[in-house]
């Protein structure tokens, strides 16, 4: 008995042998770190990332343009140190070729430079601060979301259109938030009544609310994500204030948190670049796809990071591998790829051009929830900063 | 307008005070009686609104979910006491606070394990849905009410047992002079135990009612942990009685803060300039406040007499 399991270990180990020569013999394979927040409140966004980028490796025989491809995943547990640590590790340990992340704007800011300083490509399927889509724009990075103002302008946007004369607006305070409130401001000229900027990761917001019942706004503009949003748009609901108050919002209601916020965000209004019901090419497959493997409905989260991975494919087809980082850069700028989102170019700072929607929260077939498509708010809209990047030149 | 948005503030105030008051009891209790420093505490007050969750889920009614989330939640802190604490009561300040810091590790990916890293959803019982008016265009939601209710009936069923109870009166001499009720003869073992195990279903309860207003999710208590280590500071540390009047004062400070803080800034300052410094003053009114109780009374505003 033990001889026959020694004989059949040995044989076990030549096949691994064989398999590991194999492997090596074929084209370079390529590796990629992906490196999102998947613990902590906000996990639930970076599982999106992960779970959407590998369904597209998946859907692609774990290839991206013909090129084996290993994904070696890394939590940056919301934490700017602890990302730091995690990307060195990708760089130095693991040594990938392309980075890709993260969710939140201030890890990219930890993350950016060492990336950069080592000469790899970074791409972010979801943080698109002001900060590198201007001067400090860089021909390694790219950002496959959305420049973070774009969002609340279309909401600003929208207020100015529906003829909102006295907005609340109520933002954490920290950068991402400021900017959000700024963005609002872009294109809606009415008041403002209050800004309100609350502690980051703040869950009662019963004081906040009983000031917006107390100053009756036209409608309350705010950026919550994560748990933060859960708290907010139950606390509204719970409060009454739904159906008098309109709320238009940021990240806040998402597929996300809509599990958790359930028919307490029905009728809410959003803005994004996508919605799970959206009409273009292979969403509907995309979108049945990922309930199929997850059990839940995709959000903008998970379509970015798809897309990002069929970026990837079409880029390294194009240059054919990633040994020519010159040729791959060019070929993922060229974004020969058909994304979820319909329309897609990269601008001169290498974020996107892309239409942005009003979508709204509403209750699916199968009783899970989703946002859908309300109007186009802008069409193939660039972001502001981008004439002030000078790349190369 | 005004006085009716400060009335909704201070209901506001004293409902975060009553949430703040149920985590501080049981916490300053065990600091006072048994010196013991249990950093933990926050996470069971996550527990209670885990099995408020899970219970509520499975029984499909928030008050059997509820009632069992108690004995739960009691039986869980009795289990961390005999397995993990009782050891630690002899060891110095610093190895207990390295040891219930792991605990809160080891028990926020534990609920990461079972039940998820997303915001989980406890709904309002039915009986305690939507808001009543309390002016005109004033809505206060009815449950965050019967929080308030909930709070106050606790704090006055604590101040039976501690004033005149047996249990309680040891308790009190415990938080006097543990060594001496121990030479008495009395088992303070024993006494700890209880004194644990209680104070960990007020945790637990405390968490169980907030589950239909905020999101339940793993290390929701890490923050309130510090609130309730404040509000013990203030209150004098084993004092029942300045628990619960440091937590009504952290809860009034830090919600009407945060609202008016900017408004009163008005009246000295252009409007610009008031709003910024009072968005950053707001959230530093608590600490200013304990800073300030530390240095004029260090022993708390109402401290166990010695």
């Amino acid at each position: 008995m033990t001889r026959i399991s020694k004989h059949l270990g040995l044989a076990a180990l030549g096949l691994l042998a064989t398999t590991a020569l194999t492997h090596a013999q074929d084209a370079d394979p390529m590796k990629v770190g992906v490196i999102v927040t998947l613990s902590g409140p906000a996990a639930s966004l970076g599982e999106q990332a992960r779970d959407g980028f590998q369904l597209a490796i998946e859907q692609l025989g774990g290839e991206l343009g013909g090129v084996p491809v290993e994904v070696v995943v890394a939590d940056d547990e919301q934490k700017p140190d602890v990302a730091l640590t995690r990307v060195n590790g990708l760089i130095e340990r693991e040594d990938v070729d392309v980075v890709v992340g993260p969710i939140f704007s201030n890890i990219l800011q930890a993350i950016h430079k060492p990336v950069m300083d080592a000469g790899r490509i970074l791409i972010s399927p979801n943080a698109g601060p002001s900060s590198y889509a201007g001067a400090e724009c860089n021909p390694n990075f790219f950002v496959t979301s959305y420049q973070n103002d774009q969002v609340h302008e279309v909401m600003g946007r929208v207020a100015q259109d529906r003829g909102y004369e006295r907005v609340f607006i109520m933002v954490p305070n920290y950068q991402a938030g400021r900017d959000s409130a700024a963005g609002f401001k872009r294109h809606f000229e009415g008041e403002i009544v209050d800004e309100v900027y609350t502690q980051l990761g703040q869950l009662d917001f019963s004081a906040e609310l009983a000031r917006i019942a107390a100053m009756q706004p036209d409608a309350v503009f705010t950026f919550m994500p994560g748990g933060m949003g859960v708290n907010l748009v139950r606390q509204y609901n719970q409060a009454g204030m739904k159906d008098r108050i309109p709320f238009l919002s940021a990240f806040t209601v998402d597929e996300s948190t809509l599990p958790a916020q359930q028919d307490a965000a029905l009728g809410m209004f959003g803005a994004m670049t996508w919605a799970p019901d959206m009409d273009t090419p292979g969403n509907a497959e995309f979108v049945d796809a990922y309930i199929a493997k997850y059990g839940k409905v995709p959000g903008s989260y998970a379509m970015q990071a798809y897309d990002t991975a069929m970026l990837l494919d079409s880029a390294v087809e194009a240059a054919g591998g990633v040994g020519d980082q010159a040729a791959l850069l060019e070929a993922i700028k060229a974004a020969d790829f058909q994304s979820l989102r319909g329309d897609f170019a990269f601008n001169d700072n290498q974020y996107p051009i892309q239409d942005f929607y009003l979508v709204e929260v509403a209750k699916r077939d199968d009783g899970m929830f989703q946002t859908q498509i309300v109007e186009q708010v802008f069409d193939d809209y660039g972001d502001v900063y981008a004439s002030e990047c000078k790349m190369g030149g | 307008m005004y006085t009716t948005l400060i009335l909704v503030q201070t209901l506001n105030g004293l409902q975060f005070g009553i949430i703040l008051f149920l985590i501080a009891a049981g916490l300053t209790l065990v600091f006072g009686v048994m010196d013991f420093i249990n950093l933990a505490h926050g996470v069971q007050y996550m527990i209670g609104a885990y099995f408020a969750f899970a219970f509520t889920t499975w029984t499909g009614n928030f008050g059997l979910g509820l009632l069992l989330a108690l004995p739960t939640a009691l039986a869980f802190g009795l289990l961390l006491e005999a397995l993990v604490f009782r050891h630690l009561y002899d060891k110095d300040h610093l190895e207990q606070v390295l040891a219930t810091f792991g605990i809160i590790l080891f028990l926020n990916q534990g609920v990461k394990v079972i039940w998820g890293s997303s915001p989980l959803f406890v709904p309002v019982p039915d009986f305690l849905q939507g808001s009543i008016v309390l002016f005109e265009g004033f809505f206060y939601p009815v449950y965050r009410l019967a929080i308030i209710g909930a709070g106050l009936a606790v704090a006055a069923l604590l101040y039976v047992l501690v004033n005149y109870t047996r249990a309680g009166m040891l308790v009190r001499a415990g938080a006097t002079n543990a060594k001496m009720v121990a030479a008495l003869g009395v088992d303070i073992r024993r006494l700890f135990m209880i004194v644990f195990g209680f104070g960990a279903m007020l945790a637990g309860f405390a968490g169980a009612m907030v589950a239909p207003i905020l999101s339940v999710e793993p290390g929701m208590g890490d923050n309130l942990l510090i609130l309730a280590f404040v509000v013990i500071v203030i209150g004098g540390i084993g004092s029942i009685r300045g628990a619960f009047l440091a937590a009504l004062i952290i809860g009034l400070v830090d919600t009407l803060g945060r609202t008016f803080a900017g408004d009163v800034l008005r009246l000295f300052l252009e409007p610009g300039a008031a709003s910024t410094i009072g968005r950053a003053v707001a959230p530093m009114l608590i600490y200013i406040l304990m800073a300030a109780v530390l240095f004029f009374r260090p022993a708390g505003l109402f401290p166990v007499k010695r």
